[in-house]
């Protein structure tokens, strides 16, 4: 459990470090979780251009789709959404 | 020491600007407070100050560069009224809650509608829980000190906090005064170079780069702003440190309050700006009548000086709580609930009325000063008050 500062220990007037929302794991707000499906997929990185959250990891110098990043990953189906080959589906996160 | 010189209070704000030399300036042009950043832009184009000078287009885009700047580390002001104050708002709450030292030379006037250009403190007095400092000023003079002041207030280490200096619209704004101006030196010493901000320099000697207003949710957010309320109290404290070293090196002392002739008063009235200076003639007309009169005269609004008020007012039997401001609650000025609420605690209080003048601008004159002395002196005599709020200068 992350110890929560108290107002005498926070840094003055909310400014901090860049980068910091890398600690603001937001995956847990998922009700739906999208999986990848690589016969159907052509690595066209459609969903990487798409993906408000940067939570799609590919690989550019094979030129291949890798993973999704689910400790970012919301859950918001745009991937599937825009996927032409319908390489990604969301299902129920207990089905996964 | 200074030089006397005639001066209007944007020309005195627009001189003291030039002397503090700050980093940026931003502004947008609004009557009556146009003249300050009007003078002001003239002063960068002859080359008299080093400051970047940003003409945006609209007092929202003016406050939010003076952030940028204020956040990155430049020394930054800007100037506003009425409208373009209110044009400001959300970004007022943005500049105290970064704890930006930003500051700002406000020009009281009326808000609409309907319109009106003149003077009345609506405008300032919404603002006053937005968490910037508010110093208030009665002529050219306290103007022009109370912006150099300014500075040092806001940057303290342990302030922190944005701070608007006001002067009371075409009343001081517009009027020529004999004032003291410093030397160039003298205000280049006295605000000095900004206190260092830590996690500025780091970003700077580290190269690291900082996230500036990231989200603060309900797990964050109350210790931010408890935090920032220590800001504010700790201004309570810096405040006289630095009105007491401006005294030191240039003979003018300011409290959060001016006390005149009050200390031994039975009747006193309360009140800010340009109207405590008609006030203190018709309290010396009533002590030469024998009339045991007093005026409380609020320089510092925010943060509120409680004790000074309380040691200011215990011993008066009556007062009246002066403000160019319609509360529009249906019962009093937003004045006389700061000032009541400073008293309860006492044993002992005086009974408190509310007189409300002066707004869009309507001259308050000596006369109806003494409509609100005569009120008073009414008071007195029964031991007790037949209204709360009275209007002066009204036609009924």
């Amino acid at each position: 459990m992350e110890k929560k500062l108290t107002w005498k220990e926070l840094p003055i007037g909310d400014i901090l470090e860049g980068g910091s929302s890398l600690k603001f794991k937001t995956g847990n707000w998922r009700s739906k979780i999208p999986v990848h499906i690589p016969e159907k997929c052509i690595n066209c990185f459609i969903c990487w251009i798409s993906c408000p959250d940067d939570a799609i990891i590919v690989d550019a110098e094979k030129g291949k789709w890798s993973s999704f990043n689910y400790d970012y990953c919301k859950g918001c189906g745009i991937c599937a959404y825009e996927c032409p080959k319908k390489a990604i589906e969301m299902r129920e996160e207990i089905e996964k | 020491m200074g030089i006397k010189v005639a001066k209007t209070a944007n020309e005195a704000f627009a001189e003291g600007m030039r002397q503090i030399n700050p980093d940026v300036v931003a502004a947008y042009p609004i009557t009556p407070a146009t003249e300050i950043v009007q003078i002001f832009s003239q002063f960068v184009a002859d080359g008299l100050v080093k400051t970047e000078f940003i003409q945006v287009e609209s007092e929202h885009s003016a406050l939010s560069a003076c952030i940028g700047a204020s956040a990155a580390g430049a020394r930054t002001m800007t100037g506003t009224s009425s409208q373009g104050l209110a044009y400001m708002w959300e970004m007022l709450y943005i500049a105290s809650g970064l704890r930006l030292p930003i500051i700002m030379a406000v020009v009281n006037r009326t808000l609409s509608s309907p319109i009106n250009i003149h003077c009345d403190h609506s405008d300032t007095f919404g603002a006053r829980d937005s968490g910037w400092i508010q110093i208030y000023s009665e002529n050219v003079q306290e103007t022009y000190d109370n912006l150099i002041q300014g500075v040092r207030i806001a940057e303290h280490p342990e302030v922190r906090l944005p701070c608007m200096i006001m002067t009371d619209g075409f009343i001081l704004s517009h009027c020529l005064e004999t004032m003291e101006m410093l030397t160039d030196e003298e205000v280049r010493d006295f605000v000095d170079e900004p206190p260092e901000r830590e996690n500025l320099i780091k970003a700077a000697v580290e190269n690291k780069p900082i996230t500036i207003g990231a989200l603060d949710l309900p797990d964050y957010y109350f210790e931010h702003k408890r935090q920032q309320a220590e800001g504010m109290k700790n201004a309570l404290r810096v405040i006289p440190e630095i009105s007491k070293e401006f005294g030191n090196r240039f003979g003018r002392y300011y409290g959060f309050v001016e006390n005149y002739r009050i200390e031994d008063a039975d009747i006193g009235i309360v009140v800010i700006g340009s109207t405590a200076g008609t006030g203190k003639e018709v309290v010396d007309n009533l002590r030469k009548k024998g009339i045991k009169a007093g005026l409380l005269k609020i320089r510092v609004l925010r943060p509120l000086p409680v004790e000074d008020i309380k040691n200011s007012l215990k011993n008066l039997k009556v007062v009246g709580i002066m403000e160019r401001v319609e509360g529009m609650n249906a019962f009093c000025s937003p004045l006389y609930s700061e000032i009541s609420s400073c008293l309860y605690d006492l044993e002992k209080r005086p009974i408190l009325t509310n007189f409300v003048y002066g707004l869009g601008g309507r001259d308050v004159k000596i006369k109806d000063i003494e409509i609100v002395f005569n009120d008073l002196l009414k008071i007195l005599e029964r031991g007790k008050k037949e209204f709360t709020l009275k209007y002066i200068g009204v036609r009924e």
